[in-house]
């Protein structure tokens, strides 16, 4: 039961943090599950997100692998609403609200002063991934070729990131890098 | 697949068929960019919203605190069926990527440790890391208007990641200055 409540608070704690997406959640996700109840380690946690990245539909639903890991089903359905409910309630009495916000004088100011803000926490967690991810030059490049390929084309993200696993098979294969 | 449905707001759509579509959704968004699955879905399909009314609850999902995709759904089906909307709607888009997610925890803790899941692992991993930082920019490239725009989001990262402060106070700290520089002073209040 203890471990349900620290799913709970976790991940409620964590949802409201995603401004602007997940990844503005991730260096929280990364401390607490890590660092303070030691859930998953920090390469684990890296496999899971990736993961989340590649499976269809929102991409956070990560979560529902750490509370599995934590405590089976029941954490995984803990973790789930407690991550989609504080932010679902929020957003949707908001959505009510919104119509006669429509000509607040301060809604353009809170959407760009937040946009700004929001991609500095993405840039902080990428920066924190990055230290995690990024584990020799072979990586590095991979990170690299999916950036400009995702930048330069419309290729759907799904293709260059299972490539990316392969490629990582294969340097194993050939030269033992893992 | 296509009712045809008239294009006048708001369309009568029956639950199942409301949890159905965000379903079908949740489960063929492969590779993240749930929000162009969500336009052909609910605009050129089935027509429940038009491409302002679209665009409209995006700015309110990208703003608010939670993710496109689940915030979407949620006003989606607000406007469509009230508060049973929202729930069947979340509840579709999010159950395909859960069930596989939990799937994928169990499958962990068979085969993850073993070296050849661990190759693939890292290699997914530095992948997704190309994913982030193209997001991030595609993000900055719509909301990052003026030099003092880079600076919050400079100061904001490096509080973060490099001195450890924690998100919280980083996002009201930063939030705060961003939209005070950004208020409102052209006209005098009201």
């Amino acid at each position: 039961m203890k471990q349900l409540g620290d799913l709970a608070g976790v991940f409620a704690y964590l949802s409201l943090l995603t401004v602007g997406g997940g990844m503005a959640a991730f260096p929280e996700l990364k401390t607490l599950t890590v660092d303070v109840h030691h859930w998953v380690t920090f390469p684990q946690l890296l496999h899971y997100y990736s993961l989340g990245q590649l499976a269809p539909g929102p991409n956070m639903m990560m979560v529902a692998s750490i509370g599995t890991v934590v405590a089976g089903l029941p954490g995984a359905a803990v973790a789930l609403v407690a991550f989609f409910l504080p932010t679902g309630v929020l957003t949707w009495g908001i959505g009510r609200l919104w119509t006669h916000m429509q000509t607040w004088r301060w809604r353009p100011a809170i959407q760009t002063g937040l946009g700004s803000v929001s991609v500095g926490l993405v840039l902080a967690g990428a920066v924190i991934m990055a230290k995690g991810a990024v584990v020799d030059a072979l990586h590095a490049a991979i990170a690299a070729v999916v950036f400009l390929l995702l930048l330069k084309t419309k290729v759907n993200p799904a293709y260059p990131i299972v490539a990316s696993g392969v490629i990582g098979i294969l340097a194993y294969w050939l030269a033992g890098i893992g | 697949m296509s009712d045809p449905a008239p294009t006048a707001p708001p369309p009568t759509v029956s639950l199942a068929r409301l949890f159905w579509v965000f379903f079908v959704m949740g489960a063929t968004s492969l590779g993240g960019g749930v929000v162009g699955y969500l336009r052909t879905g609910l605009v050129v399909r089935n027509r429940w919203v038009d491409d302002v009314t679209f665009v409209e609850l995006l700015s309110i999902s990208q703003t608010l605190p939670g993710l496109n995709a689940t915030n979407m759904s949620i006003l989606v089906g607000d406007r469509l069926r009230g508060g049973w909307g929202t729930i069947v709607a979340t509840l579709g888009m999010c159950l395909p990527g859960a069930t596989l997610m939990i799937g994928a925890a169990y499958a962990y803790g068979i085969g993850g440790d073993d070296p050849w899941s661990k190759a693939f692992l890292h290699g997914i991993a530095a992948g997704a890391l190309g994913l982030i930082v193209v997001v991030m920019v595609q993000l900055g490239a719509k909301v990052l208007k003026s030099l003092a725009d880079y600076l919050f989001v400079l100061a904001t990262a490096a509080a973060v990641a490099g001195f450890g402060v924690q998100v919280p106070y980083a996002l009201i700290v930063a939030g705060i200055v961003a939209i005070w520089w950004h208020r409102p002073r052209d006209r005098t209040p009201k």
